[in-house]
């Protein structure tokens, strides 16, 4: 998975073209650690088809809100820049994240 | 022959942990299953300051990882896996799990625990995660110098609020009663903090925005007046806590287990009214949810699985 900061994520996500999904997580978010590991293992499965990328909010919070996440875990998904679908917190489980992805492709 | 296990325990919050440490140290075969991550509800909160040994500097994840380390030192298997069905009707214990695969255990140890009951309000839904949250340690930090609404008035409530002063510029608390139900040491500290305010008598009537939390409209409950509460211009936005209870998880047992108000009642030793079934934990009907209850309901019911094994087995 691509590791995004503040200043890549423009370049990234909002100039990409095609499919990219961004994981919004932070330091102090139990519920993100214990979902990282079947994000990566989508993103594996979906490889060439969609850009997995992760977001440490702590450090980009202005950021985050831009792109109205306030609540952490926040998966969106992104198409040539425009997001089209997310899942968060409760909703945000790897069954829910897949088919978001199934659903575009 | 498929593999049968001694122990399953479902939920790997700190009862299902102290139940597989106990389990797995006199030698039973152990495995506890977890949907999501480790250590329930303790796992996102920040302090834990009454757990006795635990210091200061102790936090939620921090003892979770403790348990779970010593769990599996003493041979306790921890499968992230989702129970999607029980049958509790033969005296081998099956648990459908969502890989599809079937597990099956000689007794089986409840400790799913419970989860944040939400205000069922219009708006609620669609702006969870847009400004309303049931998580501080997940979202303290995106309210940084914004202010914050606390809803509720149990320890919960208030010990957020009072580690959301760290972050927000000003926290009100919204109570429906006029005086709070959390613990005097924990309502005196509220008090005394200057980012601290309160409105009480009120409930949440609506949360609105477009996209993001805007607005929060509240109710007194004794005059039915409305108070709108709109986003400062600054950010444009401000966060809304909700910390009004729990509800158990124990929507795998209806019709398999007797329940009361949703919770499991127990005897003394967690046993359920099905034998070989125990309970631990916050899912129990008890007077008492701490992480210290729970890990002691987690040893009873792993010691009376042992007992219940060797007569029965």
């Amino acid at each position: 998975m691509l590791l995004l900061d503040k200043n890549t994520f423009e370049e990234e996500v909002l100039n990409a073209e095609g499919y990219v999904l961004v994981d919004y997580y932070s330091d102090s978010c139990e519920p993100c650690k214990a979902l990282m590991p079947d994000v990566e293992a989508l993103a594996e499965k979906y490889e060439g088809q969609v850009k997995f990328c992760k977001l440490n909010t702590t450090k980009a919070r202005r950021l985050a809100i831009s792109q109205r996440v306030m609540g952490l875990p926040a998966i969106l998904l992104y198409k040539d820049g425009e997001k089209v679908d997310e899942c968060t917190k409760d909703d945000a489980t790897k069954e829910n994240i897949q088919s978001m992805v199934e659903k575009v492709l | 022959m498929s593999k049968v296990y001694d122990v399953a325990i479902i939920g790997a919050g700190p009862a299902g942990l102290s139940s597989g440490l106990y389990a797995a140290r006199s030698k039973m075969d152990v495995i506890i299953l977890e949907k999501a991550g480790t250590g329930g509800q303790i796992a996102t909160t920040d302090e834990v300051a009454n757990y006795p040994g635990a210091q200061a500097e102790a936090t939620g994840p921090s003892l979770v990882a403790r348990m779970v380390e010593q769990c599996k030192e003493f041979g306790a298997e921890i499968a992230q896996k989702e129970v999607q069905s029980v049958n509790f009707e033969n005296e081998m214990k099956e648990l459908s799990l969502a890989d599809g695969t079937v597990l099956k255990a000689k007794t089986v140890i409840i400790a799913t625990g419970a989860h944040p009951r939400k205000l069922g309000v219009p708006g609620e839904e669609k702006l969870t995660g847009k400004g309303i949250s049931y998580c501080a340690t997940c979202d303290a930090d995106f309210f940084t110098d914004m202010e914050v609404y606390c809803i509720g008035g149990g320890d919960t409530a208030v010990e957020e609020a009072i580690y959301l002063t760290k972050f927000a510029s000003k926290v009100t608390v919204v109570h429906r009663r006029d005086e709070l139900r959390a613990a005097k040491s924990i309502q005196d500290k509220a008090f005394a903090n200057d980012k601290i305010d309160f409105i009480w008598n009120a409930v949440v009537k609506e949360v609105n925005g477009d996209g993001i939390v805007e607005q929060l409209v509240l109710e007194n409950k004794n005059t039915g007046e409305e108070q709108v509460i709109d986003a400062p211009e600054d950010f444009g936005t401000f966060g809304i806590f909700v910390f009004i209870g729990y509800i158990p998880n124990t929507e795998l047992f209806t019709d398999k287990l007797v329940l009361e108000n949703g919770y499991i009642p127990t005897d003394a030793d967690m046993k359920t009214n099905i034998p070989g079934v125990f309970a631990a934990g916050d899912v129990r009907v008890k007077s008492l949810r701490q992480v210290v209850t729970a890990t002691a309901d987690g040893a009873i019911a792993a010691v009376q699985a042992e007992h219940y094994i060797s007569n029965k087995f």
